[in-house]
């Protein structure tokens, strides 16, 4: 690789790093760790957001999906953004009010019960190891075309310097890398884009009739239906997208760092501006790397796709604009993986072992290194599965995680702020059937069982047809949280009076 | 456990550390609070969603979608882009709105804090 990529890819990745050193230093209290100290603005936040929710899978996944399927690939655009109308109606604020740290937090405001922690910290580190896998995946397929490294090598490279991130700086330091990375991201996606346009000589008519015929599929390119030919399947993928977001631990994490749910509403904002530009741009990506790179230089480069973006760089902007976009991807990827070890090692640092193992008694200090232990066990499990998941499917692994929040963790906390009657026993059904539904179907599903030998992981028939199961798991976690709560007695109206009150003023003890 | 939970919750009202919020819950104020919430909030998820689902059930059970809108630029297209506009129109419908919700629920905080103080 031209020492040009080399030298810029270096340079941004110790950016990085020098403001996860200055954040590090002002890093005090366990408070400060898990959440900023509540000290970021809602712009600030709301940008943090947008770094959070821009990973692989939206700047790699998609420009790849739209390169390859044309609108079928659009379709993660769309669910991803309207997502966040389902954040900011339902979610946001009433969280914000509620919430400490954690989801567990949030939903133990209403229920003092272990076991309810248990299960809540069980779905979010599953959430976060899928996620994880996903964005570890494309790092390397990443690092793997621009170096020439081996697979193992880049995913051990990218793995170390999360652990890194997260180890001395906590979340003032990754929200900030979230927002310097955000801005260069965009910053990438506009210069793209305008180069696309360039080409097209700013006329979108004329581009919509060059990509007709600069693809394999012809005019089939603009039609949906593409890839996703069975309709219940469709639905089921789009269901995922569209709820899964108001259950992401990692992004649900991001509404703690603000001081009130005012502010929380301005970062849902700002982050629904920045991320539904970001993905109107993804479409110029997609029809520039179909047009410029095409099909075939594509899927030589990665069987998913996942390399149209950086490709479509190098024809645009030759050596320079390839390690700029190559560089901002792999930051990306860092930055959004590092949020992840993050909250998955709250949840385990927090919930199994502050509130469980300890009973509530750690001190600020022991739950701090309980934390970094997690974080760095949290880091290594990733590492490890990543390395066999290696063939597996970016944009999948993401759906999937995104399947799991909404079925596991999107039920309760809707049951927890709006349902009176919602219980500990109906708490914890809802999360363990949404939870193993979705992990039970997926392993069921054509991306597991291939009738076609290298497909997936196994050679068969497969016995669930979607490969994302959510239109029967979501509803399964709702059925579930409801039938485990009218079938206990257990019923406690005056906890949901004062949640009801909190979630909904804002309302807080002076302590 | 629960049991435990409610005594030591009932421990904490008797002594006077903890706001009555079943009265807060139960005022006038709050729940009038609630139902606008509910009469602003619901009708607009209930069409985000509609209109959201409604591409993927146009785009896979019909095909009229893919006639031409503007030159090469088929109907569905259009749909998928009004989906960011409206994502945006209604963010902002929101948070006009959601200003009028934040006075009412300071005057209920006002008021929890006050009848906390008298008790």
């Amino acid at each position: 690789m031209s020492p040009i990529v080399i030298i810029l890819f270096i340079a941004i990745v110790i950016l990085t790093l020098v403001i996860t050193y200055f954040a590090a230093k002002r890093t005090q209290t366990t408070g400060d760790f898990y959440t900023a100290g509540g000290g970021l603005t809602g712009v600030q936040n709301g940008i943090a957001i947008a770094g959070d929710y821009l990973s692989a899978a939206s700047f790699l996944g998609i420009a790849g999906a739209i390169a390859l399927f044309g609108f079928d690939g659009f379709f993660y655009s769309i669910g991803f953004l309207i997502a966040y109308l389902v954040v900011l109606f339902l979610v946001a604020e009433p969280l914000r009010n509620l919430g400490k740290y954690t989801l567990a937090d949030m939903i133990n405001s209403r229920f003092d019960a272990k076991k309810v922690r248990g299960a809540a910290a069980l779905s979010t580190i599953t959430i976060v190891t899928f996620y994880m896998i996903a964005q570890l995946v494309g790092a390397g397929a990443l690092i793997q075309l621009l170096f020439g490294l081996d697979y193992w090598l880049a995913v051990l490279i990218v793995g170390v310097m999360m652990t890194v991130y997260v180890l001395f700086g906590g979340m003032i330091a990754t929200s900030w890398v979230q927002i310097v990375k955000a801005v260069l991201l965009m910053i990438g996606m506009i210069i793209m884009s305008f180069l696309v346009l360039l080409k097209f000589d700013f006329n979108i008519g004329q581009m919509f009739h060059d990509v007709k015929s600069a693809t394999v599929h012809g005019a089939d390119y603009l039609k949906p239906g593409l890839q996703y030919t069975q309709p219940l399947g469709t639905l089921s993928l789009m269901l995922a997208l569209v709820l899964g977001t108001a259950g992401l631990p990692h992004i649900l994490m991001r509404f703690f760092t603000v001081k009130d749910a005012k502010t929380a509403r301005s970062s849902v904002i700002t982050a629904t501006w920045v991320i539904g530009i970001f993905y109107v741009l993804t479409l110029f990506l997609g029809f520039g790397a179909a047009a410029f790179v095409g099909y075939d230089a594509i899927i030589a480069a990665n069987s998913g796709g996942n390399m149209a973006a950086p490709l479509l760089a190098q024809v645009l902007g030759g050596d320079i604009l390839f390690a700029f976009i190559s560089a901002v991807a792999f930051a990306t990827i860092l930055a959004v993986v590092a949020g992840l070890v993050l909250s998955g090692a709250s949840a385990f640092a927090h919930d199994l072992y502050g509130e469980i193992v300890k009973k509530g008694k750690a001190t600020e200090k022991e739950q701090m290194y309980a934390a970094r232990y997690a974080s760095l066990g949290v880091s290594v499990l990733a590492i490890v599965l990543a390395l066999f998941a290696q063939y597996l499917n970016v944009a999948f692994l993401v759906s999937l995680a995104f399947c799991i929040a909404a079925s596991a963790n999107l039920p309760v906390i809707l049951y927890t702020i709006y349902w009176k009657r919602f219980n500990t026993a109906g708490a914890v059904t809802a999360m363990l059937t949404g939870l193993f539904s979705a992990l039970i179907l997926v392993s069921l599903s054509p991306s597991v069982f291939s009738p076609v030998e290298g497909a997936a992981l196994f050679v068969g028939e497969p016995i669930f047809p979607f490969s994302n199961p959510a239109i029967i798991s979501v509803p399964l976690g709702f059925l579930g949280g409801y039938l485990g709560t009218i079938l206990s007695k257990e019923a406690d109206m005056r906890r949901f009076a004062e949640v009801s009150v909190k979630a909904h003023t804002g309302y807080k003890e002076e302590a | 456990m629960d049991m435990a939970v409610n005594q030591e919750y009932d421990k904490a009202r008797d002594n006077g550390n903890t706001v009555d919020f079943e009265k807060a819950a139960n005022s006038n104020a709050f729940k009038k609070l609630l139902e606008d919430r509910k009469k602003f909030i619901l009708p607009l998820t209930i069409f985000f969603l509609i209109f959201y689902f409604l591409l993927p059930i146009l785009t896979s059970y019909t095909t009229f979608l893919n006639t031409p809108a503007i030159g090469d630029i088929s109907w569905v297209w259009i749909f998928a882009i009004s989906q960011f506009a409206m994502t945006w129109i209604l963010c902002t419908i929101y948070v006009k709105k959601a200003n009028t919700f934040d006075e009412q629920a300071e005057q209920i905080v006002e008021e929890i804090k006050r009848g906390g103080d008298s008790k």
